[in-house]
């Protein structure tokens, strides 16, 4: 039995708060902002048509409390929970108590974000539904001969990895069987050594990914894609700058990627907003599954500016029980979208966290234009949460148009009263490599080392 | 001889273990170096290590573990050397 949302709980902060509030708003349906005591002057409680405090600031005794957000529930007479990104958005046991308390849980099921959140099986599920995963020996290897034999359909170069592994130990390079035969034993004894158990697998390894990723939104029968993001630009695995489409990507490349995730998102029978990740080889152009993000992410609006889909809005209506009410082809791509990620974070001083409070405060405006914020002028950062501040996105006609207005909003910005990664945008904006989008995961990195040691911060 | 205080120069959360399973990592009354840590301080999910930044004998903590901290508060005291 599907019931209607009457009353929604926000169970998150930040700028995603916001952005939920405002589409909850868009379709009539009050809200009640969940905060922690540290977040009572926040955007999101100014804005909720109530504010109900979970806790202290800390975020395990307020955001990440199971029991306040229940007894939120029952307080506000809220009948549905949106979980925003990070926090409790992938907790399957938070999700299934939700659902206990006969709420709606605005996302997947339980199963599905458990059955997602495990590797092994997130990669069993997804070859069953013929989406390609990272090739790699189909278990532990003890010697050089069955290791050769397994190296045939795993493809060079490689990584011996230690099953027992993690943190980078036990991992060696082999670009050819000479190399694999010379470094297999030696993986072996490192692996003996490091972990008690020398038992070791292969592992292709792509020198070059780039992070490539599907949006997709099912409603338990039927999927559709919002076509990819581009997300290679990453300083610790964390996203700076993303895009939407790829720029890596031809339209044969592109219907193939993203008819792979409507795959697996139906044999999921999947509900509401999700990504999947995908590492894509530059050299080769093949692409591999690597994990489903069971929820809404931090980069979602550049797939909403190339579709004209508000993703949000699309999540609440589809927990309310409507059906998806879109089929692939009423879905265009339109011309090219960035998003440019505001931390507060120093990059003179290698991103150290600088909360502070919001003195100067002038967003950027103008023809495809869009900030996704929580904060105002006089607003508090507090330094107990996530560093992200705004994003700034972009949409043109094409690329070009694009990153040219993606140059005038940095300009046009003014934040002061902290530290931010504003003007490290503005430089980036200036490499042609990024204007030729020749970069894969590692770019960013590099480029940050060399700055570094150029002096020119 | 005047006392002194260990203070942060960061705002966040302040915790005495590397993780909630370990030991603290000073008790009151130790003895300390300028640079033995005596606890952690979060800022937005970063975190950096609290030293005591003088010889001495460490006195009480004035704030509790995963307590909310200001910038400047003092977080010990310490009987210098």
């Amino acid at each position: 039995m599907t019931q209607a949302i009457r009353k929604l709980l926000v169970a998150n902060r930040g700028e995603i708060a916001v952005r939920i509030i405002h589409a909850a708003k868009a379709l009539g349906i009050p809200t009640v902002a969940a905060c922690s005591e540290a977040d009572i002057d926040s955007q999101a409680a100014r804005l909720a048509d109530e504010v109900h405090i979970l806790g202290p600031s800390r975020a395990d005794k307020s955001y990440l409390n199971v029991e306040a957000l229940l007894g939120a529930l029952q307080v506000t007479g809220a009948n549905a929970v949106h979980p925003g990104y990070g926090f409790l958005s992938e907790n399957a046991d938070f999700a299934e108590a939700v659902l206990a308390a006969g709420a709606i849980f605005v996302g997947p099921s339980p199963q599905t974000i458990r059955r997602m959140g495990d590797k092994a099986e997130a990669r069993r599920t997804a070859q069953e539904a013929g989406v390609p995963v990272v090739p790699g020996s189909p278990g532990e290897l003890f010697d050089v001969d069955s290791a050769l034999e397994a190296a045939e359909s795993v493809g060079y170069p490689l990584l011996i990895k230690a099953s027992a592994g993690g943190g980078g130990r036990g991992i060696r390079l082999a670009e050819n069987a000479q190399q694999l035969s010379e470094e297999f034993p030696r993986s072996q004894r490192e692996a003996q050594a490091a972990f008690g158990n020398g038992a070791v697998y292969l592992e292709r390894f792509i020198s070059k990914a780039r992070h490539i990723e599907v949006q997709v939104l099912g409603d338990g029968k039927n999927a559709v894609h919002l076509f990819e993001r581009e997300c290679s630009l990453q300083r610790r695995r964390q996203k700076i700058f993303e895009e939407a489409p790829s720029p890596a990507l031809n339209q044969q490349q592109r219907e193939t990627l993203c008819a792979s995730a409507v795959r697996l998102t139906e044999a999921l029978g999947y509900t509401g907003a999700g990504t999947l990740e995908y590492l894509y080889d530059d050299v080769t152009g093949e692409f591999f599954f690597i994990e489903m993000n069971t929820r809404i992410q931090v980069e979602h609006p550049v797939s909403e500016l190339i579709t004209g889909i508000d993703l949000v809005q699309a999540m609440l209506r589809i927990a309310g029980g409507e059906p998806l009410g879109l089929r692939q082809s009423d879905i265009q791509l339109n011309g090219a979208a960035l998003q440019m990620r505001l931390n507060a974070e120093d990059p003179s001083r290698d991103f150290f966290p600088s909360p502070g409070q919001v003195d100067t405060l002038i967003w950027p405006q103008g023809e495809g234009v869009r900030v996704d914020s929580h904060l105002y002028q006089g607003y508090r950062v507090p330094p107990y949460y996530d560093s992200l501040l705004a994003k700034l996105i972009v949409h043109g006609s094409d690329r070009a148009q694009a990153l040219a207005r993606a140059r005038l909003a940095v300009e046009q910005t003014t934040l002061t009263g902290m530290a931010s990664t504003l003007s490290l945008h503005g430089e980036l904006l200036q490499q042609p490599w990024l204007h030729s989008a020749d970069f894969h995961t590692g770019t960013l990195e590099t480029w940050l080392a060399e700055r570094r040691s150029g002096g020119n911060a | 001889m005047a006392e002194h205080t260990v203070i942060t120069p960061l705002p966040g959360t302040f915790y005495r273990k590397a993780t909630p399973d370990s030991a603290v990592y000073v008790e009151e009354g130790a003895q300390v170096s300028a640079d033995t840590v005596i606890g952690l301080i979060e800022v937005m999910k970063q975190f950096s290590e609290l030293t005591a930044g003088a010889a001495g004998r460490l006195g009480a903590f004035l704030v509790e573990d995963g307590d909310p901290v200001e910038p400047g508060q003092v977080i010990a005291t310490l009987d210098p050397a």
